[in-house]
């Protein structure tokens, strides 16, 4: 009966999010109390707010529960096998952006690229019997980047929050990591390696390429996205 | 019949058949502990394995394939020689083609045999291939060891040496490295910049992290000492690259190999063993006169392989993967035997593919 459109249930993100689609006639805000999660559309009718944490909204968008969700290209292409094939990407929002990236530590004076990381983790595992650790909570981009580019005898542990703290805490050898600025690297004593951008991220508008839709809810979505200018 | 059971009685068929040929039947766990895999194949097995865990045991992986477990099982107490023969579900993820299987049947015969490593070859070879008898299949075939034997043999230092061995199941890094050490790319300019300081190891941050300052001390000692290192020369970088494209049958590829040999003494002794494996081979009435040799096969499969390799394809069909493949991977025994190890070679079947090709004939 209605589109489901999901967005980050909290702080800037959520913000940002309402004022790109306010700034295009479409009013989103929260209703009720601070702490509780529901939310109201003004400007068109027929769409819903789902307020979620931004990393769920890809697996609801795969699995066709919203229509359309607000979250990180990071977010998608980590969490979502063959991503193109489940959700579209519909706008940038201009909003969010953030590099994911490996980092090492500074006084590593001979590690400054993917080749030199690759050389320095063989070394390592010969000494410590173990290999190279990365700390990250993206595991399958950091896989895959690592593979495609060659690097062997390294292994990833995850780590969900204050990754920046896992090498001085000896719980990792290097990071791979989102960052906007940098400061959190650069006060971890941390450097960025010269080729290891691995992807940069936005926030961004999906649709989902799972959900069924009756003739009244692709009347709404159409008409949502003439209002958002998305309609071409 | 579901096509389930229809697989399952096809596979009891070839490990019948494999019992014939003199293996014994074993069974593996379906649970395997993570660690000891993840330390053989790292973090490329996460991205084809199942991982799951529990509070007690902790990782825990769904079997991948049988090698592993059979050859624990072999170290810690079987009796020499041994033939294994298993039948049994393996657990792939297949997070990029869906129409990939992530759990299928796999029917494999295993030989540890200290004896006659070409004649252990041909009999895995032989035996899987009358077991697919009356199959219309491709058949290819290579060696791991005679790259392997190559690279050893390369005029250069033995910390380049080392790199290239490494890489040699990555084409795209051991090509690289090839190109760096022969002084076909420039070194990156920070390397340049870093070496050409008086001291290197000036740097503005604080020491942290479990990798030491002595451990960075030594690499950039050994990558001034490579910086200092002749290049590869151009004919053995031209050898190297003329091993790799080789791709002919086994007689023929056995020539080059031979002429190859000429100017890179180091892989003669590989070229004996060829040499002797197309010997036995053709004993086992394998028609080795059509069967293909391909330096590079078995580049981009699984890291464990170090000696001959071969795969059985259907024609025209790149879609599907491979009906059969096998080889030898006498380091991996070393690596799981702690301290004791034990040529071997094996290989296996997927029935489920033969019954799907066999209905759709």
């Amino acid at each position: 009966m209605t589109i489901k459109l999901g967005v980050p249930s909290k702080g800037r993100l959520m913000e940002k999010t309402f004022d790109w689609f306010g700034a295009r006639g479409v009013q989103l805000s929260r209703t009720g109390s601070d702490r509780e999660y529901a939310g109201a559309v003004e400007g068109v009718e027929g769409v819903e707010l789902v307020l979620l944490s931004a990393g769920e909204i890809p697996r609801e968008l795969a699995a066709g529960r919203i229509h359309l969700g607000v979250t990180g290209t990071d977010l998608v292409r980590e969490k979502l096998g063959q991503w193109e094939q489940q959700v579209q990407e519909m706008a940038e929002l201009g909003f969010g952006h953030a590099d994911l990236i490996i980092a090492v530590p500074g006084c590593w004076v001979d590690v400054n690229t993917l080749e030199d990381l690759d050389a320095a983790a063989a070394a390592f595992r010969a000494t410590h019997g173990f290999r190279m650790r990365i700390a990250t909570k993206y595991h399958r981009l950091i896989r895959e980047f690592l593979r495609d580019n060659g690097v062997a005898d390294y292994q990833l542990v995850d780590s969900q929050g204050a990754t920046e703290g896992t090498i001085k805490n000896m719980t990792a050898e290097g990071v791979a990591d989102i960052t906007s600025t940098g400061d959190t690297l650069r006060a971890n004593h941390l450097k960025i390696l010269d080729d290891a951008l691995v992807l940069k991220s936005q926030a961004t508008l999906f649709r989902s390429r799972k959900t069924a839709m009756d003739d009244e809810e692709r009347k709404v979505m159409a008409g949502l996205l003439v209002k958002l200018g998305l309609d071409d | 019949m579901t096509q389930k059971s229809k697989i399952r009685a096809r596979a009891a068929a070839l490990a019948a058949g494999f019992e014939a040929a003199g293996a014994v039947p074993v069974e593996t766990p379906v649970l395997l502990p993570a660690e000891a895999l993840l330390d053989l194949y790292g973090e490329d097995i996460r991205g084809r394995a199942y991982v799951t865990s529990d509070a007690l045991r902790g990782e825990q992986m769904l079997r991948p394939d049988f090698t592993v477990p059979v050859v624990q099982m072999h170290m810690a107490h079987g009796a020499e020689p041994a033939r294994y023969t298993y039948a049994g579900e393996v657990f792939r993820r297949q997070e990029d083609d869906a129409a990939r299987a992530n759990e299928y049947m796999q029917v494999g015969y295993e030989v540890f045999d200290r004896e006659n490593p070409a004649a252990s070859d041909a009999e895995v070879f032989a035996v899987i291939e009358r077991a697919l008898k009356g199959v219309e299949l491709r058949a290819a075939t290579g060696d791991m060891g005679i790259l392997a034997a190559a690279v050893a043999g390369l005029d250069t230092t033995e910390a380049r040496k080392a790199a290239l061995a490494r890489h040699i199941w990555r084409p795209r890094k051991f090509k690289a490295l090839l190109d760096r050490f022969a002084g076909r790319s420039e070194m990156p300019a920070r390397r340049a910049a870093l070496l050409a300081q008086e001291d290197p190891m000036t740097h503005g941050f604080p020491d942290i992290g479990l990798r030491s300052q002595a451990e960075v001390a030594a690499r950039v000692a050994a990558l001034s000492e490579d910086s200092e290192a002749a290049p590869i020369s151009p004919l053995q970088v031209e050898l190297i690259e003329a091993l790799l494209n080789i791709r002919e049958t086994l007689p023929n590829a056995l020539e080059q190999v031979r002429d190859l040999a000429v100017d890179l003494p180091a892989i003669t002794e590989a070229a004996f063993r060829l040499r002797d494996r197309i010997d036995a081979l053709a004993a086992r009435g394998v028609d080795v006169e059509n069967l293909e040799f391909e330096a590079s096969y078995g580049r981009t499969s699984m890291e464990y392989y170090d000696g001959f390799v071969f795969g059985f394809y259907v024609p025209g069909r790149a879609d599907l993967p491979p009906v059969a493949t096998g080889g030898r991977y006498d380091a991996l025994t070393q690596v799981l035997g702690q301290g004791r190890e034990i040529p071997a070679v094996g290989g296996v079947i997927r029935p489920g593919i033969l019954v799907d090709l066999e209905e759709a004939a």
